[in-house]
């Protein structure tokens, strides 16, 4: 029994401690099942093999998890008689758990109490919702100037997006801790702020109004308190974009937070193989997380001719021999009940699919990384009711977690300046800032290598992107970065090597190996960075030799694996390679990943209208189209089909239809959008009212 | 005729203005529709919860939503259109010897202009409100066709059938003056474009007052703001609207029921009122109607709560309607003061009008039609049940 419980957990990390948890028992639908206490009921099912919580009731279509942030409704189950968000709740100890099948039936309930408790309010100076890198930043800074701050956060450490990165960043070692793993950033930047004894933290508390009385209110667990901030911050991140594609709403079909968020977070193998819509940096990056957790990822499909994200996450997918298909979108998701399959195609000029490119692949799961957009409801809200209201981070602007480090800095002295406290923001910040958030600029030809023999490292960074790290590394200073600024390409610019390997352990791209050639022969030894399993490469196996972008150089063998506290969790893995192509390895790949088959399922250039566009109320694109032929052009009519009236409050579905009415041919400007209103996600009655238990 | 000539312009495409549209294009008139907003029925029209009943003290009011009611529950039949009318009835359940003096007190009245009402003792109104708090309940008035439905859709209903017999609808423009002419109204003025019609009608709801004052008429329509929330959806086991007219602090009425789809909407009176036309949330709404909803329906303390919002009610000092020619501007209407009772009223102060305008005399009769005039004595006798 236990064994196939454990095939859905990771028992193993390459970069994640896996902790003993402690076994409790629980019961789905009368099945005794088990769960680690701590975890939320729907790693819990997934750890069990169990993704399909429940039924809509509008079409008894299987409902699965889809957010996994406590915005959609979609992984409500009863639990214990009373119906929950599973991604929000905690599994306990002898949980009775059903699936939600239509409607949930309230509980009657015994014992009547009607003592109701005054809900608290909390005084501080600066309310900072979202205790993610730009709300931790900001933070230090009002702790810094001496003022009373509070973080909302609604998860159970701080930290954000962060917690669930096990890469290195990128940007400037000096200033946002470039070359460090982002859950290692979390930790630093959560001891930094824990310094401040004015600065106080709320865990597992979810902002959910701001109210005509400048108040904000807050949920934390069962209970419901109100804040009174000077100012407040928002920096609650960003929210993926969805996709509109026939099978979009299968359960298996969700965001990559979400998938970041049972692997590396939960620690469950949510999937066996993964396929990935979006060539950013997030799609590229889930990509890796999955790798790591020894998930097959089938392949990933990116829509313009070239990925968007940093080309270094492209490439260590691409030499794990992961497909990466640019030009080419995903047609449909098909499965019965569940997702089972992806059909995807090339697209022309104008990114339409064209026929008889299509390619369907076996896959049990497919992420959508399509793009971010900042939460910024809160901040609407807030400059609705008169507030001082900041933001920062994704929240202000979609950018690297680097970039979100330094722009919550930059709010923080703000906000102290504002309040009468603290420092001025210096000149040179705004500038770092904007260079930190750059987009991945040109990508030049790799140069020739002028290092004939000897020892010398290798760099296959070749792309314009914001990062520092190898220039810092080095013992020697042998790596340089041209000009002012750290966007250009890294040079060599000294034959001084020692071999230590730092670089190659700490290029947050992997994207430096050591080659050697001292020895007499036709082989030389490439080192190469490793972050998967230990488990999956020992000295002596064949693997085949990379170059860069994937292409197979030849067999080689692996000479030795070497493991060292200092490498932070980093194998560096010495090849054996011909001493001819040696300075072309950039990496090996163990195992081919092969395409399922091939069955197009057609030829599609347009939203099918069978295609559901809310998912919460199930609500097709074709009964909006009908609707905006008609005439409708304020998204507020679209509410006698109830779009934007389920859980999620038109979060994820006001983009989709703005992308309907694009079609149409009608320019966003007409469309006026929906009004949104509190609460931003859905409180239990009795925690509102504050009601005693008898 | 010129493209901006019209037999009549409304000002207002809310729960007034669109079924006095529909029913003036009826009688084959070219009618115009000036809203504000993006679109229509978005002012207070979609801020209402939905309840829809005949049950008031004022005769007037009664006889009127006795006819909005038989539209509503028709309109299905007659149209086409779902606008999730459920007759699922009226309670006021009373845990106090007062209230249920007062309610009875109204019995003889609103039967006799026809309402289908009755009290009902506790054990019989458990009957009809399974899973109501018992303990206290005294009883309740209980009238069964009273319902529910959709503003929504309901307004969306109007607006297609209004459209498909020739009204013109001109939303996202505001009316920045009426024109006069010899003490008759000759047309409209908006931000965009000038409009000419003998006759114009002031369904302007919260913002009527602004309307009237330019023509120079003082309508006594002050807005105080009611707020509202709507909860996720769960198994139906409601069916009447449920209104507790006791008060607690910060408040006074609390109303709500359980749509069609599952979801429980409910409203709370603030008080003292609050006046204006802010209608933003504020921070006592949601633990005052969560503790009073949880006292009347302990089971409902699992529920969760998925929005919150606030809508004005325009109100008279009476609580009742104004809706009359105005002696002054020939040709000017007003039909204001819906005091929060829009939704209800819309259908039957429409054929009440369209019967005004056309043949000099309402729907209902005169002397019960006086109780809406402009010129009354507002101190008289007003609304019990507002």
């Amino acid at each position: 029994m236990s064994e196939l419980r454990d095939i859905f957990r990771i028992e193993k990390h390459p970069i994640l401690t896996v902790t003993s948890a402690k076994r409790i028992s629980f019961t789905f639908n009368g099945k005794k099942l088990y769960a680690h206490k701590g975890e939320v009921i729907t790693s819990a099912l997934f750890a069990n093999g169990i993704r399909i919580f429940g039924h809509h009731p509008k079409d008894s279509s299987p409902q699965g998890m889809f957010c996994a942030n406590g915005q959609c409704a979609q992984c409500t189950v009863i639990a214990n008689g009373v119906p929950v968000k599973g991604c929000m709740i905690r599994v306990e100890e002898e949980m009775s758990l059903q699936s939600c099948d239509g409607l949930p039936e309230l509980p009657e309930v015994r014992a009547f109490s009607d003592t109701f408790a005054q809900h608290g309010e909390v005084e501080t100076e600066v309310l900072i919702i979202g205790g993610g890198p730009a709300g931790i930043a900001a933070a230090i800074e009002l702790g810094k100037a001496g003022l009373d701050v509070l973080i909302v956060d609604d998860k159970h450490r701080l930290g954000g997006k962060l917690v669930l990165q096990t890469h290195s960043f990128f940007g400037t070692v000096e200033d946002v801790y470039a070359g460090t793993r982002g859950i290692d950033i979390a930790t630093r930047l959560t001891e930094e702020v824990g310094r401040f004894p004015h600065a106080s933290v709320s865990l597992n508390t979810q902002a959910v109004g701001v109210f005509s009385d400048g108040k904000i209110g807050l949920v934390r667990g069962e209970e419901y308190f109100l804040t009174v901030p000077k100012a407040i911050l928002i920096a609650s991140g960003a929210r993926e974009k969805g996709l509109l594609f026939p099978g979009c709403d299968l359960p298996g079909v969700y965001g990559a937070g979400a998938f970041q968020t049972l692997v590396n977070r939960d620690l469950v193998r949510s999937s066996e193989k993964l396929f990935i819509v979006g060539g950013g940096n997030v799609g590229l990056i889930a990509g890796y997380h999955a790798l790591q957790a020894g998930i097959d990822v089938v392949g990933l499909v990116e829509v313009m001719d070239k990925v968007g994200g940093y080309k270094v996450h492209a490439d260590k997918l691409k030499r794990h021999g992961v497909p990466i298909h640019t030009s080419h979108t995903v047609l449909g998701a098909g499965g019965d009940g569940r997702l089972e399959r992806v059909t995807i195609a090339r697209v022309d000029a104008s990114f339409n699919p064209i026929q008889g490119t299509e390619r369907t692949f076996a896959a049990d799961t497919l992420l959508i990384a399509v793009g971010l957009d900042p939460i910024d409801e809160l901040y609407l809200q807030a400059e609705r009711m008169g507030m001082r209201v900041y933001s920062a981070g994704d929240s202000q602007e979609i950018a690297e977690a680097s970039a979100a480090i330094f722009s919550g800095r930059i709010a923080g002295r703000h906000i102290a300046r504002d309040l009468e406290k603290g420092e001025p923001v210096p000149e040179e910040w705004s500038q770092k800032a904007e260079i930190l958030k750059s987009k991945p600029g040109e990508t030049f030809p790799l140069k020739a290598k002028s290092f004939p023999s000897g020892l010398f490292p290798v760099i296959f960074c070749h792309q314009e992107i914001p990062c520092d790290p190898c220039t810092k590394i080095c013992p020697k200073d042998m790596i340089v970065i041209p000009g002012d600024g750290i966007m250009s390409i890294p040079e060599i610019h000294k034959d001084e090597c020692t071999g230590c390997y730092r670089c190659v352990a700490f290029c947050p791209g992997l994207a430096i190996t050591l080659v050697d050639l001292r020895q007499e022969g036709d082989s030389g030894l490439v080192t190469v960075p490793f972050e998967l399993s230990e488990d999956l490469i020992k000295v002596g196996d064949e693997v085949d030799a990379m170059e860069i972008e994937g292409r197979v150089l030849t067999t080689v063998k692996v000479e030795k694996v070497i493991q060292r506290r200092a490498y932070d969790r980093t194998l560096l893995v010495v090849l054996r390679v011909p001493k001819e192509i040696a300075t072309s390895v950039a990496g090996f790949k163990r195992k081919e990943v092969v395409p399922y088959g091939a069955l197009g399922e057609g030829y599609q250039t347009k939203i099918g209208d069978e295609t559901v566009v809310c998912r919460c109320e199930r609500v097709t694109a074709g009964e909006i189209r009908r609707l905006i032929r008609e005439g409708v052009r304020d998204m507020n009519q679209l509410k006698v089909l109830r779009c934007g009236m389920g859980a999620c409050g038109g979060k994820t579905c006001e983009p989709l239809i703005l992308s309907l009415y694009k079609q149409e041919g009608i320019d966003e400007k007409e469309v006026f959008p929906y009004t949104k209103r509190p609460l931003l996600a859905e409180v239990p009655l009795n925690v509102l009212a504050g009601l005693k238990e008898e | 005729m010129n493209k901006n000539t019209f037999d009549i312009i409304i000002i207002g495409a809310g729960s007034v203005g669109l079924p006095t549209a529909l029913y003036l294009a009826k009688e084959k008139l070219k009618v115009l529709v000036l809203d504000i907003y993006p679109s229509v029925g978005q002012g207070q029209n979609k801020c209402a919860i939905g309840g829809v009943r005949a049950t008031h003290s004022d005769p007037a009011k009664i006889q009127t939503c006795l006819k909005s009611l038989e539209i509503f529950a028709t309109w299905k039949d007659e149209y086409g259109d779902d606008i999730d009318f459920e007759p699922g009835g009226y309670t006021f359940p009373v845990y106090t010897e007062t209230d249920a003096a007062n309610l009875k007190t109204l019995l003889d009245t609103q039967k006799h202009y026809g309402l289908n009402i009755d009290w009902l003792d506790g054990p019989d109104l458990l009957d009809v409100l399974p899973g109501i708090n018992h303990n206290g309940l005294l009883g309740g008035t209980y009238s069964p066709e009273d319902g529910h439905l959709s503003p929504i859709k309901a307004a969306a209903a109007f607006y297609r059938q209004a459209k498909n017999l020739g009204v013109e609808f001109r939303c996202g423009e505001r009316v920045i003056d009426i024109i006069q002419n010899n003490d008759a109204v000759s047309g409209v003025k908006t931000e965009r474009d000038t409009y000419t019609a003998p006759v114009v009608i002031n369904a302007a709801g919260a913002q009527a007052r602004e309307i009237g004052d330019m023509i120079g008429l003082d309508l006594p329509v002050y807005p105080d703001c009611h707020e509202a929330g709507v909860t996720e959806p769960v198994k139906h086991f409601l069916d009447p609207m449920v209104v507790d007219i006791r008060q607690f602090p910060r408040s006074k009425n609390f109303y709500f029921y359980q749509n069609f789809e599952g979801h429980f909407i409910f409203c709370i009176t603030p008080y003292p009122p609050i006046e204006g036309t802010d209608r933003r949330a504020t921070s006592s709404f949601l633990p005052d109607a969560g503790q009073r909803l949880i006292r009347l329906f302990p089971k409902l303390q699992n529920i969760k709560v998925r929005r919150t919002w606030r809508g004005l009610y325009p109100m008279t000092l009476d609580g009742i309607p104004i809706i009359d020619e105005i002696d002054e501007v020939e040709g000017f209407y007003v039909v204001v003061g819906m005091c929060g009772q829009g939704l209800m009223l819309g259908p039957g102060v429409a054929a009440n009008l369209a019967h005004l305008i056309l043949d000099g005399k309402p729907l209902l009769p005169e002397e019960l039609f006086d109780y809406f005039s402009y010129y009354r004595d507002y101190t008289g006798c007003s609304e019990a049940l507002r």
